[in-house]
Parts: structure tokens; C-alpha cells; sequence
């Protein structure tokens, strides 16, 4: 049996899938991130969000966030889920499932995988507020490309 | 031919998804420049690029049947 790893999807996200997916006889630990549909931001009050996102790059780089963990801490298994389209508050718009022999590393590399998601993951949040509609871009309040730069280094550059 | 992708408030100042742009070879700046002239794209310098789905640097050729998109600040998650 044979699924994804890194998945868009339209549907809601079934987390005890994609636990399944890097469950292993060799794990001691799996972590999970669920990001979820905040309904208050700074006291202004969200109704709904929509994602949209680049389909193919964003499996792409989803991928490439895959890579880099199993680089960096060893014996690592990782999916990843994001979700696209609209989305309540509460529903689940992310799922990040992270297994490996020892618990460090699978917390670790859970966090590196959100914060990877969010520099180079061509996918798009839009606020529908209770008074208004915001796309919401450079949410950490910094330029995300200052120099022009790509965010991933090229591989033979 | 360049197919140039539109996405977020680019796709809604815009009104389109997608911009074919007449043109056989031209970099990254050059593309940019192009559609700064012609659509009023904000902050298209803060914008990123891809070409064919990899991340490209300001000075990389883009070539006629290329599918560019413009990625302004993700916010996934």
C-alpha cells in the first residue's frame, strides 16, 4: 500500500491517515501538528479562511521540506497534508506527522517542518473577517524575499 | 509564448489567473519590468518567481513555453 506523503487536498484532513503513513515497526515516537482556523486575531474576528495554493509546486516543495528533515535527523519519516479552499473555524488546515526511533528528533523536526512550510510553500490564506477580506502575506512582519533571492538553495549552484 | 500564473491578491488586482506574454527569451527582471509596465501589479519586486515549479533567481532566462508564476509572501499553515 502505497500513499503520498505530501498531499493538497480540498477534503477534510483525516489526521489517523496520515499517522498511518510513517507508522513503523523501527519509531519510538511520533509527533503530529495540527494547525488549525483561529477564530480571533489581534481582537478582530475571522468568519472563515480559503486557502489557495500552486498545486504542483506546493507538492513539490512540501517534498522538499521531507528532504531536508530526513537530512538533517537521521531515520526520520515525514507526511505532510495541507488542506486548500475554505475552511471554518477549528477545522484542521495542516497536518504534519513526523516519526522516529527516539522522541527528540521527530519534535524537533516537527517544528523545523511549520516553520519551512511557511517560507517556501507556495499556498495562500485569505481572512474573511467579520467586517472585511484580507490575503494575508508576510505574517512574521518581514519582507519574506528582501534580496530576491529563492529560499531554497538550487542544487549544483 | 510565456505563461506567467497569478495567485492571491495578484490574481484579484489583476482579475486574471493567468497572463500570456509575447515574448521568445527574457530574464526574471526583464519579465518583471514587462508586467510592471502593463498591469499594475503591487510590490512586483517583492514578489517571487518560479519557473517551471523551482524557485529562480532575478537573472535567470526564461524561454517561449516556460510557465512562470509570481508567489508573492506565502501563508500556509
Amino acid at each position: 500500500m502505497f500513499k503520498s506523503m505530501f498531499e493538497i487536498v480540498d477534503e477534510p484532513i483525516q489526521v489517523e491517515e496520515i499517522i498511518k503513513k510513517v507508522t513503523r515497526r523501527e519509531a519510538g515516537a511520533i509527533t503530529t501538528f495540527l494547525g488549525t482556523v483561529r477564530e480571533w486575531t489581534n481582537g478582530r474576528k475571522t468568519i472563515y479562511l480559503e486557502y489557495q495554493a500552486y498545486k504542483p509546486m506546493a507538492i513539490k516543495m512540501l517534498a522538499q521540506i521531507g528532504k531536508e528533515i530526513k537530512e538533517q535527523w537521521e531515520n526520520t519519516e515525514v507526511a505532510i497534508t495541507h488542506r486548500v479552499g475554505r475552511l471554518d473555524i477549528s477545522e484542521i488546515a495542516v497536518a504534519i506527522a513526523i516519526s522516529s526511533p527516539h522522541r527528540k528528533a521527530a519534535y524537533e523536526a516537527n517544528e523545523y517542518a511549520i516553520e519551512r512550510i511557511k517560507q517556501i510553500v507556495p499556498i495562500w490564506k485569505k481572512e474573511h473577517w467579520e467586517d472585511g477580506e484580507t490575503w494575508i502575506g508576510d505574517q512574521l512582519e518581514k519582507v519574506n524575499y528582501p534580496s530576491g533571492e529563492p529560499p531554497i538553495i538550487k542544487e549544483g549552484n | 509564448m510565456i505563461t506567467v500564473l497569478l495567485f492571491a491578491q495578484l490574481q484579484e488586482v489583476v482579475g486574471k489567473e493567468r497572463i500570456q506574454v509575447d515574448a521568445s527569451e527574457l530574464t526574471v527582471t526583464e519579465l518583471k519590468e514587462k508586467l510592471k509596465s502593463k498591469y499594475n501589479i503591487p510590490q512586483v519586486d517583492q514578489v517571487m518567481t518560479a519557473i517551471n515549479e523551482e524557485y529562480a533567481l532575478p537573472d535567470d532566462l526564461i524561454t517561449s513555453g516556460d510557465i512562470v508564476a509570481l508567489i508573492p509572501p506565502v501563508s500556509g499553515g
